[in-house]
């Protein structure tokens, strides 16, 4: 379900003031938009997050590497077989260097493909919220509340009693 | 924390001089305002010795690969040299990072940037000793119509596999950290040309909460995948070594004895490169004598360590009854080479045991000099494995000696060339020190120090607000 494309954006220089203004905005049903500089398990547990999906991603591409090692140095092997070194053509204890390494790079390339799409990075188009603050990869917190233009008062109300500084509305 | 009066705050045991998480941003981005004389000579003359290695480079491909001496042995040795010093920065960025030490936030990015350069670095060697480098696809297993493929069985292929996937994973790794201070950078910058390109560069990041969600874990993913990499690249370049029959090189104690040589070089680059840093941006707020003293330690673990397969390496050599062994590591301290020997033996096992006293580990000059003698050590170290070895295995009639060419000079002069440009010009270009990350292990801005459970966190302390260690930290 997409967000509400209007609402307020309250800015926060205090950690928990802004965690105060988060419980009390999704006790009230607002869907938010939170700015932060840095990854603060309190917001996290403000919003309620659940654990990331990206772990699957990592898992999969993972395995996948790992088949893809296996099969492409024994296939290989086996396409033009070549006795080397005495050893044998399908040579596991040798192709496991081959393994790993691809186990590694699958495994991280699948796990940044996982943070671009679930993250939806890069930004293309309108962004998930219409409001921003430079402040924000800064010092300052912020929340955005997706709301109807009529509970924008109520909104406001509560951003201002939590301890926001500053209340922007979306006035488009 | 309950007898908080007037003068005190919560700061960072770390960090104790550093105020606020806007401070972080504006030291930051200190480091990215116009450079004064000093760099732009430094990076003239980097860029003058990248134009000594592709000067000597041409004059390999138009001559032939004999231009350079006997065996590849200083391309080699540069090569297994500057893989190592990468490993440092990942050890910093992702091992530590798992193991939740604190210390590393303010480090890691000089560090991980020093990993990515060096790798670049040393993928050069590889890629130029093969005489041909515009073939170097050869090496990789794609389709051809005679359907010949590279010997899976090789260390040389696994050394390929691995090289390529470090460089592949500690460049995406660096990348991904990056975004959230790149789009620091693109907020506070105010050149108009910077901002379009740190805001293309931070694909868009706003720092919302779904982005650090997915961000944080796929981080911890990435560090969790860095780790046993880092690990196995190193050994798998120890096994390009050891999996031959070559007297000196047929060790099993190869694997751990080249990762530890490893991740001390690497430390001792990294120190190399901070204190400079340091020094001239004044970053003592962020490099402080906790963060050199846990330096100084992992570097005194790793000589340790080295120390003992050094020793363990000549009592195998002695204890396996193997003349050829024996008489190699013999050759090692008495023979032609006895000078090279001693230098790596001196330089990584003895000197940074000065670091067990706690005057030289906290005074900055005598880290660095101590710094720069295992960086030197170790260069030491790879050429002793190397050109002893190999010049003097089993028949006598084999035996050479090495005669380093102005060639091979000039393409290890221009190695350092090729990275400190690098280096420099990230110093210039991206932001040095992690402001999202440092930022972690401060103390989260709070408006009422009542409620403030988080504040229990061992690594925050109450200071009082004047006098702070930094300043007599400075001055020394």
């Amino acid at each position: 379900m997409s967000k509400l494309r209007t609402g307020v954006l309250g800015v926060f220089p205090h950690l928990d003031t802004a965690t105060t203004a988060i419980r009390k905005l999704r006790k009230e049903g607002f869907e938010l938009t939170v700015y932060s500089p840095t990854p603060r398990h309190e917001v996290e547990e403000a919003l309620g997050t659940k654990e990331s999906p990206v772990r699957i991603f990592t898992l999969v591409g993972a395995f996948t590497g790992t088949a893809a090692g296996t099969a492409l140095a024994t296939w290989a092997s086996i396409d033009w077989p070549l006795v080397v070194g005495g050893k044998e053509i399908v040579a596991l204890p040798a192709f496991s260097v081959i393994m790993f390494e691809l186990t590694i790079l699958l495994g991280a390339l699948s796990t940044v493909a996982g943070l671009f799409i679930l993250g939806r990075l890069p930004h293309v188009g309108p962004a998930e919220a219409p409001m921003y603050h430079p402040s924000f990869t800064a010092g300052n917190f912020g929340v955005f509340a997706h709301a109807p233009r009529d509970r924008y008062g109520d909104v406001q109300r509560i951003m201002s009693e939590s301890g926001s500084e500053e209340v922007l509305v979306d006035q488009r | 924390m309950a007898t908080e009066t007037e003068n005190t705050v919560v700061r960072s045991s770390f960090h104790p001089d550093v105020e606020s998480y806007e401070q972080v941003n504006r030291d930051a981005m200190r480091l990215l305002t116009p450079p004064g004389k000093g760099y732009l000579a430094l990076l003239a003359m980097s860029v003058m010795l990248v134009g000594l290695l592709v000067t000597a480079e041409l004059h390999n491909i138009i001559y032939g690969l004999g231009m350079i001496g006997d065996n590849w042995a200083v391309m080699i040795t540069t090569f297994v040299f500057w893989v190592g010093i990468g490993h440092a920065g990942t050890l910093i960025s992702a091992i530590l990072y798992l193991f939740r030490a604190p210390w590393r936030q303010a480090i890691y990015r000089f560090a991980e940037a020093m990993t990515v350069f060096a790798v670049l670095t040393a993928a050069l060697f590889p890629l130029l000793h093969i005489g041909r480098p515009w073939f170097f696809y050869w090496l990789l297993p794609l389709p051809s119509q005679r359907h010949i493929w590279p010997n899976f069985r090789s260390p040389l292929l696994w050394d390929v596999f691995a090289v390529t996937t470090y460089l592949t994973v500690s460049s995406v790794f660096f990348f991904i950290g990056l975004i959230p201070d790149i789009a620091a950078a693109r907020d506070s910058t105010t050149d108009p040309m910077r901002k379009k390109v740190y805001g293309v560069l931070s694909l868009g990041w706003r720092g919302t909460d779904r982005e650090w969600r997915h961000f944080t874990r796929a981080y911890l993913f990435l560090a969790a995948l860095a780790t046993p990499l880092v690990l196995s690249v190193h050994s798998v370049v120890s096994w390009d070594f050891a999996v031959s029959i070559v007297p000196g090189w047929h060790t099993t104690i190869f694997a751990p004895y080249f990762v530890a040589g490893a991740i001390l070089s690497g430390v001792a680059m990294v120190v190399t490169l901070m204190v400079p840093v340091h020094k001239i941006f004044r970053l003592g707020a962020y490099f402080t004598p906790v963060h050199y003293d846990r330096l100084a330690k992992l570097l005194l673990l790793t000589s340790c360590i080295v120390g003992y397969a050094y020793g363990m390496e000549y009592f195998m050599a002695y204890y396996s009854g193997e003349l050829y062994e024996r008489d190699v590591f013999w050759d090692r301290v008495t023979g032609d080479y006895w000078w090279a020997g001693w230098s790596m033996i001196t330089f990584n096992a003895f000197v940074p045991q000065l670091l067990w006293i706690k005057k030289i580990r906290q005074n900055l000059n005598a880290f660095f000099i101590i710094s720069v003698f295992v960086n030197i050590g170790m260069w030491y170290e790879r050429f002793v494995i190397i050109v002893p070895s190999l010049s003097h295995s089993y028949e006598p009639w084999k035996f050479w000696n090495l005669h380093m060419t102005w060639v091979d000079a000039s393409l290890l002069l221009g190695s350092f060339g090729w990275f400190f440009m690098w280096f420099l010009l990230f110093l210039r270009y991206l932001p040095g020190l992690s402001m999202a990350e440092i930022k972690e292990v401060l103390p989260p801005p709070m408006k009422h120090h009542g409620a403030e459970h988080h504040a229990h966190d061992e690594a925050q302390m109450v200071v009082e607000t004047l006098p702070t260690g930094y300043k007599e930290w400075e001055v020394r």
